[in-house]
């Protein structure tokens, strides 16, 4: 296995930092954020929820959900591009 | 069970096992219909399915380390997904939920928010990283990220505590359903559903838990979907109940005006009975959000903190199966979640709407006093009506019952044939026995592996290290159901707690051993035993020594004490001692990067 440099190491953190951020940004909005104000936000509807029920019966959730499938992939590209991604196994 | 054909053939073994229900489901509908009653066919249900994971459960057994601790890690991302999503919806998510959201409304929900979006921190903070470590249990990551016996020790604690108190709920629940389906007391119940919960584990540790918790996934999300898209279907909303409840959210909204919900209050009370005073869909400002979020965060640091969600993830064969794992785990959930708060429209719609023959608010009290179901429940002492103000009209405030029967009782108001009632039963046994399976094997192994093993006794073999582990789980389980059979708090009361004894105690100490180098063994002593000391003080404080809340963090909340007492603690001390060695560093480093070798040899 080849030696990696801690340079690539701390490229590779810094983007990975970068990454888990963004993501924790978007999840502060949608876990917080969004319900805070859920009370102003049920004056508008969305397919016939109060759109504050909404967000807190559904809208955060598939957010969420796609939030975790995008974190997934982005990360993995990360990893390939600075070469350390796992070896595929098997 | 061994071998890749084995996970090669997963998606045609579960196909089949798929069909295999669905074909079961068919033959009690046709046996219904030729005059099965619906008792017998709740006995077969029950009996049914838990044979099948008993099976399953032998058939996994094992003798290995590996496969006992960490299901010889080789679980692909979706089944792992799936059985993350068993192994997390417990009892509490699938018969109390929905009835949560019945009687809170949108205050409630912040439950829901708060189990989906912890998943983000899982993903994003936790589990690729633990499962490059390559652990087998997550005080074995706090004993060798923070070095030394004393961080290894108190992490088996909060662990214990924290899942202990889960257990017990997950027990009685196991015990209150397999009561009602097999007609006997709930004391015996409890220990008839602890013997299918060990016959899940005890012989094939994770791995035996892993593939009946898949087998568990697919009954529970069959049985919790079906009566709902069917009543959906019944009333005319069609075929997806999740969006077309925001038409029955509008309606419900004005039935409870004409009904005067929020209102009305219960002039009587029944022990553990409640009427609705909670407009369903109010949000309310200042207190009410503070109380929304709160309780969402807790839930959410709770989530990425549980060891027994966190282990699942060291089965998965690569670093970034176990991320993708995390988003699979979360889609399953997300097909109930997003489920319960269309379920509990319906039933409140129709209880309330007058003009359907299910309703019941604002009819004669003698006509809804002589319905079947309201007969059969309020005999279990899950219901009560009373005519309190003697005008011979049921009112809001006059009906009361407990919030479990939502979901175990909607198939029977809404009309629906005694098959359906079969599956419910039999997939609230399965979301109970998935949850309390994952959580015994939790503390079972890390009291043989980090408390007996690294401990005690290091030199032990591996016979002996699982002989161990069993032993313990066998009493694990027992004492569990001793206390579930005392019946000392409602289900979900325990499950809150959970959460927040996890996230006072193992939140910051398990973040920042992968996200700060310098975080060190005295931080991590200091954030785990002042983080859990202080949240646990607040909670006997409140709870039972009469002290007054501050900002109305009561104790479904107390981690909003506990986890910053943590932080400051760990990273104070943290700070005041000496940075880690520089072995310590560079095991952080490799912790980091997917590629290369686990952090721990692959049998430790």
């Amino acid at each position: 296995m080849s030696e990696i440099t801690p340079e690539v190491r701390a490229k590779h953190w810094a983007k990975t930092k970068r990454l888990t951020i963004i993501t924790l940004i978007i999840w502060f909005i949608f876990s917080f954020g969004v319900h805070w104000f859920a009370d102003f936000l049920n004056s508008f509807t969305f397919i016939g929820f109060p759109l504050g029920f909404y967000m807190a019966a559904q809208g955060s959730l598939v957010v969420f959900v796609v939030l975790i499938f995008w974190l997934a992939r982005s990360q993995g590209k990360i990893d390939e591009e600075f070469g350390v991604a796992e070896d595929e196994m098997k | 069970m061994k071998g890749n054909t084995f996970i090669d053939n997963l998606p045609k073994i579960y196909g089949m096992y798929t069909g295999g229900f669905i074909a079961f489901i068919i033959l009690m509908a046709i046996m219904e219909q030729f005059g099965m009653s619906a008792d017998t066919i709740g006995i077969l249900f029950i009996a049914f399915t838990v044979f099948i994971y008993a099976g399953i459960g032998w058939l996994s057994r094992t003798m290995q380390v590996e496969a006992y601790y960490v299901a010889g890690r080789q679980v692909p991302a979706v089944f792992n997904g799936m059985a993350t999503a068993a192994d997390w919806m417990s009892g509490a998510s699938f018969v109390a939920m929905a009835g949560g959201i019945y009687f809170g409304g949108h205050g409630y929900l912040a439950f829901v928010v708060g189990w989906t979006g912890g998943y983000v921190l899982v993903a994003s903070l936790m589990a690729p990283y633990l499962r490059k470590f390559g652990c087998y249990t997550v005080p074995d990551y706090i004993g060798t990220r923070y070095g030394g016996n004393t961080a290894r020790l108190l992490a088996v604690i909060v662990l214990v505590v924290a899942s202990f108190t889960y257990v017990t709920a997950q027990i009685n629940a196991t015990g209150t359903i397999a009561s009602r389906a097999l007609g006997i007391p709930f004391e015996v119940g409890v220990w008839f559903g602890l013997l299918g919960i060990l016959l899940c584990s005890m012989l094939g540790g994770m791995r035996a838990v892993t593939w009946t918790q898949v087998a568990q996934y697919i009954v529970l999300i069959i049985a919790y979907l079906l009566p709902v898209i069917w009543m959906s279907n019944k009333q005319g909303f069609g075929l997806i109940p999740q969006i077309a409840a925001g038409d029955a959210v509008q309606a419900v909204m004005k039935l409870e005006a004409l009904h005067q919900v929020g209102t009305l209050m219960p002039t009587e009370s029944f022990g553990g009975l409640k009427a609705l005073t909670v407009p369903h869909v109010d949000a309310g400002t200042g207190m009410a959000a503070w109380k929304f979020v709160t309780l969402a965060f807790c839930m959410m640091a709770g989530t990425a903190s549980l060891p027994h969600i966190l282990m699942r993830y060291f089965t998965t064969p690569s670093v970034k199966a176990a991320r993708q794992s995390v988003a699979w785990s979360l889609l399953f959930i997300f097909l109930l979640y997003f489920t319960a708060p269309a379920l509990a429209t319906f039933t409140k719609l129709q209880l309330l709407n007058p003009e359907l023959a299910t309703g019941i608010i604002g009819k004669a009290f003698a006509d809804v006093q002589s319905l079947d179901w309201i007969q059969k429940w309020s005999a279990v002492g899950f219901l009560a009506i009373s005519d309190s103000n003697g005008d011979g009209i049921l009112q809001i405030n006059e009906f009361f019952m407990r919030g479990d029967i939502v979901v175990l009782a909607t198939p029977e108001i809404a009309g629906l044939p005694a098959v359906i009632s079969g599956l419910v039963a039999a997939g609230g046994m399965a979301a109970a026995m998935s949850t309390a399976d994952g959580l015994l094997l939790a503390i079972a192994n890390a009291l043989s592996h980090d408390l007996y093993y690294k401990i005690v006794d290091p030199s032990a073999d591996t016979k002996k290290r699982l002989v161990v582990a069993r032993i313990l789980l066998v009493l694990l389980g027992g004492a569990g159901a001793f206390v579930a059979s005392l019946q000392l708090t409602n289900i979900l009361g325990a499950v809150a707690w959970a959460f927040d004894f996890a996230a006072s105690g193992l939140f910051f100490p398990l973040v920042l051993g992968v996200w700060w180098k310098r975080a060190n063994t005295q931080g991590a002593i200091a954030g785990m035993a002042l983080g859990f000391l202080a949240g646990t003080l607040y909670l006997v404080n409140i709870k039972w020594l009469g002290g007054d809340l501050w900002l109305g963090i009561d104790d479904l909340r107390f981690a909003i004490i506990g986890m910053p007492v943590s932080l400051v603690a760990m990273v104070v001390v943290s700070l005041m001692t000496k940075e880690p060695d520089a072995e310590t560093q560079r095991m952080v480093d490799d912790m980091r990067i997917p590629k290369g070798e686990t952090v721990l040899s692959a049998t430790h």
